[in-house]
This record gives structure tokens, C-alpha cells and sequence, in this order.
């Protein structure tokens, strides 16, 4: 009995000498607060990608009504900001600038094609491949444009039967198709592993840097003590911080939380351990906080930006790197946050998310545990 | 003076060389992350899981459905067999796009109407979701001029030819790597000069160049050329890599693409040393670095491109030296970007690195003195 108070008078402690730190450290509450106002900043109007006003060329070689009309129904396009030239090496420079992202030829002889049955009269879409989303949408639109215009053709012109098959499409969960309803919840999750990982990573190399992690050792303090005392107070920090953001998410940028808070909070909460979890491993593994910096850019900010399914589709991904990110908590994590800011519960996706994180975190948390008794010889 | 200033950059190239885990930060991550990112960072829509609800039974639907399984980009096909299926195939991600074909398609199409199928998509991934109904729309279109030939339905004979320039099969590193050598040179630069003068304040170490013969400028000089030095070093492994790893064309002139580096250094180092003599800790340093990072990168058009971006924050980008960098950067490498234009994009540059030299040469020196 007299042991188990020794154990939480000993954590208590710990965490309240935490705190003083915490409070006395201007960089801990730079990370927690003003970080991720910045990032939440950044990402909510940085990151796009939704394109609503395309740069094109387009080449009018041709001046019939009909190459006229298919022009008009570029420029009245939303998507479009149409520039209009005769000869299409105005645009060649203007696309190596970048300034333009396609230009649209509609050749010389495109109306006297059209008006022999046995010819194709090509439109030919010219896009700049250096930039390879954003040309596929570039002819994507232009296809989109292309079909609608032919179906006021054929109705103007009084031919039947087209189009035969005709595809509507809708879009679930998204419908005005905003990127930023997936960026913003998927940007969470970055912003928690920056403060799990590099707070608790940078704070603890510190320590060992000091030389004050060794006094800590030669105090009746268990590893398992010292773990709990580091951990829970930078975990209230990353929580505050966690409904910051959602906060902000809700009502400045107005994306629905179709979920509730509380199965946000739980799983925000698993992720944050995780993260927690992978900067007190950096910690013990580096030692300085050079290294523990960097090491937590590699291991954690980067695969969370890139690897974790926010901006970047992972089964493009080739399959090593495929695999590579099932390893990797941020995945799952982003993966819960969009369904549950967009969809809601839908437990069948969301409990195995959680399980593979608590399992990744768990990890962390031994290996980190391993190191530090190894030390301690 | 030549001497001294040396002596410090050799001693500062030693600092950083001799420490073991310093050495394989500067190596191991970036050609980790060149590597990685080359290949992960992708927005190319591949292998994209879709599923399929047909609930008719004519040829004319098996035959659509089949040009769906012949696209290289639906590799996993999953068959739904009733309607509540669709919901938990797209709500679990098992699905990006549902087709739902009604029991009426076969015999709407024989009878000379419409027949309407549609594209359920997760809105979650608007991005990918939009490519993979660009890839939809354009077999359900083939499959209608080829059907409307077969029965002889008069045709509008006019036809979209789609070509890309300078990346004909829109392969995503070619994108990805030129644009790398900017990133990854920035984050080695940046981490180099922005903590040389923490370190020593934490160690004390910088109190003793203090009180040696150096002026604070050949001080400034000897922590400046060592950040030149290793980012250009850098920039130049991610180019041969570009070039001879990932055998991406380069079609301009290696020349202006040095200048621009070098200039774009400049710009940098700038900022690392305002970054180095605001701060007294590695802490406060790393934290800068961060900072400052994370919107050059973010809104450089490296991860989304910069004309989505709302106007005011498109105009607010033209002070981010990354940003001409990288339009460099691809110009050169797949668009043969002549000088004239490598130079109206060096010349923002050229101001921000003098602007951020200067400032950073007064304020370091007022620092200390």
C-alpha cells in the first residue's frame, strides 16, 4: 500500500515539475498554440485543389459560327479563363512561363470537316505536363465542356439519339466538391503529429543534452513512472491544442462534424498517444536536439504529410511505399478524421483505425522503455 | 582577413563533418526523402478501387462494364448485388466510385432512349474522385460513339485530341524531383545556418570566436559560406539523381540552372542567419527553421498550385524565393526555358537574397556588438 502511494506521489511529482517547465518555456506553448494557429491558417487557404479558374489558350485558326460556338462555351465556362489568339505560338511562350496551364486548337479546316461526313474534325488540347494534376484536369474540363456544347448542338441541329448512355454523377459526402472539407480535417492530423512528436521529442533530448535526465535516474523514479510523468502532461497540452483546431475547423472554415466530439476526442486522444509515443523514442534515441529535430521532421512530420493519404492518394503510391505507410499512425489517423468530420460513426472503419494505432503506439512505447533501461546499466 | 575567414569556414566544415549523428542527418534523410517522396508523393490516379452495381441483364451493359476491366486504372473491381451495398462500399473506402447501372439500361438503348447510369463517388477524395470520373466519362463516351456507329445513328463528327507537352504521359516525378531540388537543398541550408550559431551559444563555444581577432562580419562571412557550400552540394546530388536515377529529361542549360540555385541559396542562407542570430537556443532555432518552412513549401505550388490559392494570398507569394525557384527548376529540366525567361524568374530572387543578406548582415552584427 505504502509502495503504490510512493509510486503516484512520485508521478504527481514529476508531472508537476512538467508543468513548471511547460509554463516557463516559451517555445512548449509556441508549439502548442501559436503552431498550429499558423498551420491551420496556412493549410485552410495554402492548400487547394480545387481549380476554378484555368488559365487556357485558345487557338481560333478557324472562325466559322461553329469553331465561334464552341469558343463561347469555353469562355462562359466557370472553370475557365479563357485567352483567345489566330496563331498558336502566341501561346508557346505563355505555357513555358507556366502563365498558361493548356491551349485548345481548333483548326483551319475544323468547319469544313464538320460538314463532311466521312472526316473527323479534331479539337486538339495541348496541356502542360510539367504540372501533371493540374493538366489532367485541364482535359478533363475541356471534355466536360466539349460534351455539353455537343449536346446543344445536337439539339439545335435536331439529331436524335445522343448521347445514348448518359452518366450522372454524384458526388457523396462533398457535394460542391471542396477540397478544403478533407484538407482542413486531414491537416489535424498533421498538426497533432508536430506536437506530439517534435514537442516531446525536442523536450527530452533536452534533457538528456542538460545532463538533468541523469539526476532523474539516480532519483527511486521507475522508467515506467518517468514515461507516465512526460507523457500526461504534454497529452493535456496536445488535446487543448487538438480542440483548438477542430474549433477552429467548425466554425471558421464551416466544415461539418457530422460525428461527435466525444469519438473524436477518443481517437484524437489514441492518435496523440502514438505521436507522443514515437518523440519520446526519438528522444531516447538521439539524445541531442539536432539530431531529435531532424529525426522527427523524417520520421514524423514528412511521412505525415506525404505518406498519410492527406494530399497525396496512397494506392497510386508504388507498393513498398504502400507498404510503408501501414506502418505509420498518421494514416489511419487521417483516414478517421475525414470520415468522421464528413460521414460520421461508421464503426466498421473507424475501430480497426484505432486498433492499428494502438498497436503502432504500443510499440513506440515498449521500444522507447527498452532504450531507456538499457541506459540506465 | 582571407586567412581568418578560412580558418573559421574550415573550422565550421569540420563542426559539422566530425559530429557522427550530424554528419548522417545531413546525408542519410535527404536522399531518403528524395527517394521516398519521388515515389509517394503522387497525385497520379492508379489502381483505384471501384465497384459495380448492374442490376441489368442485356449484353449492351455486359459489354460497357468490360471496357471498365480493360482500363489499366480500375484494377480492383468489386461486384455489388443490391443497393445498400453502395453506401457501406464508398462509406469504408472499400470504393472510390460505385456504377450503378438500372434494370431498364439494355432495354432503353434498344428502344433508341436515353439510358442513364450513375457515377457514385467519395466525396472525401473530391481530387482523386474527379480524375476517376474524367477516366469514367471518357469510356462511357467511347462506348457511345462506337454503339451509335454499330446501329448507324447519325454521328457529330467531332473529336477531342488530347496531348500533353513536355511530360507526354503525366508522370508525376518528372514534377516531383525537379521540384525537390529546391525543397530538400532549402531544408539543408536553412537547418545548417539557422542553428551553426545556437549550437555554439549552448555549448559557449561562441563566446571564444568573440574574443578572437575576427570581426563580426568575417564571423558572419565564415558561418554564411558553409551553408552555401553544402546546399549547393546538396542540389547538385538531387540534380545528377534527377537525372541519372530517375532519367527525367533535362532539356535546358545546367548553367542557368546553377545561377538559380545559387541565387536561390543566397536567398536562403539569408534567412537562416536572421533565423541564427534571433535565437539563443537550438530550440528556439529548430522552431524558426519549422516556421519558416512550412509556408515556403506550402505555398510555393509545390503541393497544390498557386493560382487556387484565394488572390490575396497569391499576391502575398511573391516574396517566397521558392517559388521561382521551382518554376526554374521544371522550366529547365522539361521545358527548355530560355534565359529570358530564367530571368525574370532570378531577378525576385536576386532582390529577396539582398534584401534578407543585408538585413540579416546589420541585424547580426547590431546582435553582436
Amino acid at each position: 500500500m505504502r509502495k503504490e502511494n510512493g509510486k503516484w506521489r512520485r508521478i504527481r511529482a514529476l508531472m508537476i515539475k512538467e508543468m513548471h517547465q511547460i509554463r516557463r518555456d516559451p517555445s512548449s506553448i509556441l508549439i502548442c498554440l501559436v503552431l498550429p494557429l499558423i498551420l491551420m491558417f496556412i493549410y485552410g487557404y495554402g492548400v487547394s485543389l480545387d481549380i476554378d479558374h484555368l488559365r487556357v489558350g485558345l487557338v481560333l485558326e478557324d472562325t466559322s459560327p461553329d469553331a465561334q460556338s464552341f469558343a463561347q462555351s469555353l469562355t462562359d465556362s466557370r472553370y475557365f479563363d479563357t485567352h483567345i489568339a489566330r496563331d498558336r505560338r502566341f501561346f508557346t511562350e505563355e505555357m513555358i512561363r507556366g502563365n498558361i496551364r493548356a491551349v485548345i486548337v481548333i483548326p483551319s479546316y475544323f468547319s469544313s470537316f464538320r460538314n463532311r461526313p466521312e472526316n473527323i474534325a479534331p479539337i486538339q488540347v495541348l496541356s502542360d505536363g510539367s504540372e501533371p494534376n493540374t493538366a489532367s484536369f485541364a482535359q478533363n474540363y475541356v471534355q466536360g465542356a466539349w460534351s455539353n456544347w455537343l449536346q446543344q448542338e445536337s439539339i439545335s441541329r435536331d439529331l436524335k439519339g445522343l448521347p445514348l448512355v448518359r452518366a450522372q454523377s454524384r458526388f457523396w459526402y462533398n457535394e460542391e466538391l471542396e477540397s478544403r472539407y478533407f484538407l482542413i480535417p486531414g491537416s489535424l492530423a498533421i498538426i497533432m503529429t508536430l506536437i506530439g512528436t517534435l514537442l516531446t521529442a525536442l523536450v527530452i533530448a533536452r534533457e538528456w543534452e542538460r545532463g538533468t535526465m541523469e539526476a532523474l535516474m539516480s532519483t527511486p523514479v521507475t522508467i515506467t513512472e518517468l514515461l507516465i510523468g512526460k507523457v500526461v502532461p504534454y497529452f493535456i497540452l496536445g488535446m487543448i491544442s487538438m480542440f483548438m483546431c477542430v474549433a477552429i475547423a467548425v466554425f471558421y472554415y464551416d466544415i461539418p462534424l457530422r460525428s461527435s466530439i466525444l469519438v473524436l476526442g477518443v481517437i484524437s486522444g489514441i492518435f496523440l498517444l502514438s505521436a507522443l509515443g514515437l518523440g519520446l523514442l526519438i528522444s531516447t534515441l538521439a539524445r541531442t536536439q539536432f539530431v531529435a529535430a531532424q529525426s522527427a521532421m523524417v520520421a514524423a512530420f514528412l511521412p505525415g504529410f506525404i505518406l498519410s493519404g492527406f494530399i497525396f492518394e496512397i494506392s497510386s503510391m508504388p507498393l513498398p511505399i504502400q507498404m510503408i505507410t501501414t506502418v505509420i499512425p498518421a494514416r489511419y489517423f487521417v483516414s478517421s478524421l475525414q470520415t468522421l468530420f464528413l460521414v460520421g460513426n461508421v464503426w466498421s472503419l473507424i475501430i480497426p483505425n484505432a486498433l492499428a494505432m494502438l498497436g503502432i503506439g504500443s510499440i513506440f512505447y515498449l521500444a522507447a522503455a527498452h532504450r531507456t533501461v538499457k541506459r540506465l546499466d | 582577413m582571407l586567412g581568418r575567414i578560412f580558418t573559421l569556414i574550415y573550422k565550421e566544415m569540420l563542426a559539422v563533418w566530425r559530429d557522427k549523428k550530424s554528419r548522417f542527418v545531413l546525408i542519410v534523410p535527404p536522399i531518403l526523402q528524395l527517394m521516398i517522396f519521388a515515389m509517394a508523393a503522387t497525385l497520379d490516379v492508379k489502381n483505384v478501387p471501384i465497384a459495380i452495381l448492374n442490376r441489368d441483364e442485356g449484353a449492351e451493359s455486359y459489354e460497357l462494364l468490360q471496357r471498365f476491366h480493360g482500363s489499366p486504372t480500375f484494377s480492383h473491381i468489386l461486384y455489388l448485388d443490391s443497393m445498400h451495398e453502395i453506401a457501406s462500399a464508398i462509406d469504408n473506402q472499400k470504393a472510390v466510385m460505385v456504377i450503378h447501372i438500372d434494370a431498364q439500361f439494355s432495354r432503353n438503348l434498344r428502344a433508341d432512349k436515353t439510358a442513364d447510369i450513375q457515377f457514385i463517388l467519395d466525396g472525401r477524395k473530391s481530387n482523386t474522385s474527379q480524375i476517376v470520373q474524367g477516366y469514367a466519362s471518357s469510356i462511357v463516351n467511347q462506348y457511345n460513339r462506337d454503339f451509335a456507329r454499330r446501329v448507324n445513328i447519325p454521328q457529330q463528327n467531332t473529336e477531342i485530341f488530347p496531348r500533353t507537352w513536355y511530360n507526354p504521359n503525366l508522370l508525376y516525378y518528372w514534377f516531383n524531383v525537379p521540384n525537390l531540388s529546391g525543397i530538400l537543398t532549402m531544408l539543408i541550408a536553412l537547418t545548417v545556418t539557422g542553428l551553426s550559431v545556437a549550437r555554439e551559444r549552448e555549448l559557449g563555444t561562441f563566446d571564444q570566436v568573440l574574443v578572437s581577432p575576427l570581426q563580426p562580419i568575417e564571423i558572419l562571412i565564415g558561418k554564411t559560406v558553409p551553408g552555401i557550400i553544402i546546399g549547393l552540394m546538396e542540389g547538385s546530388i538531387i540534380v545528377a539523381a534527377a537525372i541519372w536515377i530517375f532519367q527525367i529529361p533535362f532539356e535546358g542549360s545546367l548553367l542557368l540552372l546553377y545561377l538559380s540555385l545559387f541565387v536561390f541559396v543566397l536567398c536562403i542562407i539569408g534567412v537562416g542567419l536572421f533565423i541564427s542570430s534571433l535565437c539563443q537556443t537550438q530550440q528556439q532555432a529548430i522552431l524558426g527553421t519549422f516556421v519558416f518552412m512550412t509556408p515556403a513549401v506550402t505555398l510555393s505550388g509545390y503541393a497544390t498550385p498557386i493560382e487556387n490559392m484565394p488572390d490575396w494570398l497569391q499576391h502575398a507569394t511573391v516574396i517566397n524565393p521558392l517559388r521561382y525557384y521551382l518554376v526554374i527548376a521544371k522550366g529547365i529540366f522539361l521545358k527548355d526555358m530560355p534565359a529570358s525567361i530564367v530571368f525574370e524568374n532570378i531577378w525576385p530572387m536576386v532582390l529577396i537574397a539582398l534584401f534578407n543578406l543585408t538585413g540579416a548582415t546589420w541585424f547580426f552584427r547590431r546582435r553582436l556588438e
